[in-house]
């Protein structure tokens, strides 16, 4: 049963497993485990991540591509939603079509911009994805009137799915049974049944060829696969996810902006959860998302307290600054890519 | 055998065939003659005109390492960028302690003290350069997804590091009393700065263009270009002329900074990988490889952007990408492919 569910992929390794089973408990109980408002919302993240950061490694990972338009797909998906629910109301109604009107933008996008860029070299798919990223980004905060701008867009959802709405009158486990319990449930159960379909297409016969691309394509062609077909359909399958992810973090926080989907940050925090989780392994992904995002979290305060502490030594105070986080994880990122390239995952799997 | 056998035959080229050749150099008169009947206002044209040459011919200086590189060694630096901003804020810093020299109304302190300005940066990121092949990209040769993740990861550091020694904030940079105001041509108001942006760019590539078509060095560039593993079996030491070539890619990058930033007047630590979207447009127009496509490349890029931020300017930048769409639908390898496809 289980091994249908994760279509056979096992984690091969006792301490991975025991990791990845604390993680999907720990999510799956998040509410009861750790109630209040921050942690939930830190599990809810980390849950969306977990989907994004997999449909990345899809691309990075198993076809060997870089891409730095992901944030724009999971833009696209979060703006569909944002738009739809802003035009219709707050309604299931207007989830659906924002959920299908953005996954559907993005994989066109991806369809497009895959046929004319990986057309000649995979090379040339990471300066094209950067340069249209960009150009998307600027034309979402132009286009102000359509998207808000700078400043996004705040919208209602359904009542269902908010704090307001009481679907107990009791508690469980001290904690009250309310919409905002129910929002949790929709993300998390959608981003396992993503996750899970994921880990199906990565084990089956496409996924096979995809890795057989990433490692010698000119192989792969020799043997009768259309490398761009498969490189292609890799980017669309990749582009759709990351849409729907984007899809449930606007209904998770109820704001979609630049800031949130689109900037470069966040392709850089989807690059670092990649490559500390370890690439080519969707476990790569729950275990560097999850790793990530508790640090984005927690870590800063305590970079905040070395800071007080060598507040007396020159220069040092300002490496240690909770803003250089972003420096470190550079250095860290760097590190991990030489020394480290399967990540965690590939650590813990040679271990035995 | 006798001797007219083997005497080769010249056949002329047709008149198609030439026009297939020398069609990449049309398309910056072409579109600079676009450019004239979409603006309609000859005056306006021109401003917009000499704009889009500074801005092209500064992408230029910027592009034209990367894609060296990545021709000589089939290295892609993804944190090029990180030079133009190490550039512009040394450059700033010089421009800053020789405030004296740029108050002063004569011509001659100001040029001196925007080319210390420029010697201090180039010779920064220079090194800068050195102990970024050296510690970053020197270990992963070969090897493109690396790379671009390593190079990335510099990129990232280098930014935080210019926070850590010159502060969070956009800083404002006054160009020298020569170089502010400008000059009006044929009814057609041109800033000072931009003519000398054109000037200084223009002198960079002839020289360049000399460098690699007259000298030894060129040639052993342009020969590891074509095939890098010849020109090593013939006794030269390819990794050290790549280690030279790099080092001038930077110290070119921090150039750009330091022109960009006077262009700009103010300077931040993502200026430069803000810039390297263009850079990349740029570098994928011309051809992975090519100096001349690059140039090309850069100009069209600076043109197009000017005259649509005067027609429509929400989509300036789309414009560009628009552009480099079109060029890859005609040639998907750019407009001068010289590297053999890998």
């Amino acid at each position: 049963m289980i091994d249908r569910l994760l279509s056979g992929d096992r984690p091969n390794s006792r301490p991975l497993a025991l990791v990845l089973i604390a993680i999907a408990l720990a999510l799956a109980f998040a509410p009861f485990l750790f109630p209040g408002t921050k942690s939930l919302d830190t599990a809810a993240r980390i849950c969306i991540f977990i989907v994004l950061v997999a449909s990345y490694d899809l691309l990075l990972g198993y076809t060997g591509i870089v891409s730095f338009a992901h944030t724009m797909f999971f833009g696209i998906g979060a703006y569909g939603v944002a738009l739809s629910l802003s035009a219709l109301g707050a309604s299931f109604t207007a989830i659906v079509v924002g959920v299908l009107g953005g996954t559907a933008v993005a994989a066109a996008l991806a369809l497009a911009i895959g046929l004319f860029s990986l057309r000649v070299k995979a090379i040339f798919f990471a300066m094209v994805t950067l340069a249209v990223a960009s150009a998307f980004a600027v034309l979402v905060s132009q286009l102000s009137t359509i998207t808000g701008g700078e400043d996004g867009l705040t919208y209602r959802i359904p009542r269902v799915l908010t704090p307001a709405y009481k679907l107990l009158d009791m508690r469980i486990l001290d904690v009250r049974i309310d919409g905002r319990l129910l929002a949790y449930y929709l993300v998390f159960v959608s981003a396992l049944v993503l996750f899970l379909g994921l880990l199906r297409v990565v084990n089956s016969p496409f996924g096979r060829t995809l890795k057989a691309v990433r490692d010698n394509a000119f192989r792969a062609e020799a043997i009768g696969y259309r490398v761009i077909w498969y490189r292609t359909a890799a980017t669309v399958l990749s582009a759709a996810v990351a849409g729907l992810a984007g899809a449930l973090l606007a209904i998770w926080i109820r704001y979609t902006g630049p800031a949130t989907t689109l900037s470069m940050e966040i392709m850089i925090d989807i690059l670092l959860m990649v490559v500390i989780g370890g690439m080519g392994t969707m476990y790569g992904a729950v275990i560097g998302a999850t790793l990530f995002i508790l640090a984005q979290t927690y870590l800063q305060s305590l970079m905040g307290a070395a800071e007080h502490a060598t507040a007396m030594l020159p220069l040092i105070p300002d490496l240690v600054a909770p803003e250089r986080w972003l420096m470190w994880l550079g250095v860290l990122f760097i590190v991990s890519v030489y020394f480290f390239p399967d990540g965690v995952v590939g650590r813990l799997r040679s271990r035995g | 055998m006798s001797e007219t056998a083997i005497r080769p035959k010249l056949v002329a080229s047709s008149t198609g065939d030439r026009l297939r050749k020398a069609a990449p150099l049309l398309l910056a008169p072409v579109m600079a003659l676009a450019g004239l009947i979409a603006i309609a206002d000859p005056a306006t044209w021109l401003t917009l005109t000499v704009a889009g040459l500074a801005m092209g011919l500064m992408i230029f200086i910027m592009a034209s390492g990367l894609t060296v590189v990545f021709g000589l060694m089939d290295v892609i630096n993804f944190g090029h960028g990180a030079f133009v901003s190490v550039g512009a804020f040394v450059g700033f810093t010089v421009l800053a302690w020789l405030t004296g020299w740029t108050e002063n109304p004569a011509v001659m302190m100001n040029l001196a003290a925007v080319f210390l300005a420029i010697l201090a940066a180039m010779a920064v990121t220079g090194v800068l350069g050195l102990a970024f092949e050296r510690v970053i990209v020197a270990p992963v040769y070969g090897h493109h997804l690396k790379q671009i993740l390593v190079t990335m990861g510099g990129l990232i550091v280098a930014q935080q590091l210019i926070h850590v020694v010159w502060g969070p904030d956009a800083i404002h940079v006054a160009r020298p009393q020569t170089l502010r105001g400008s000059v009006i041509v044929f009814d057609a108001v041109i800033e000072k700065y931009r003519l000398f942006a054109v000037a200084i760019g223009l002198v960079l590539f002839l020289g360049m263009r000399h460098m690699l078509k007259s000298t030894k060095v060129g040639l052993l560039v342009r020969a590891g270009v074509e095939n890098g593993e010849m020109v090593e079996a013939l006794g030269y030491r390819i990794r050290r002329l790549f280690l030279v070539v790099f080092m001038v890619g930077s110290a070119l990058a921090g150039l750009g900074g330091v022109m960009w930033g006077l262009y700009n007047e103010t300077i931040t630590a993502h200026m430069g990988s803000e810039l390297m979207v263009l850079v990349f447009i740029v570098v994928i127009i011309g051809g992975l490889g090519s100096i001349e496509g690059c140039f090309i490349g850069a100009l069209l890029v600076g043109l197009l952007s000017n005259y649509m931020t005067f027609l429509a300017p929400k989509v300036a930048l789309v414009s560009t990408i628009a552009l480099m769409v079109g060029v890859l639908m005609w040639r998907p390898e750019g407009l001068y492919p010289v590297v053999k496809a890998k």
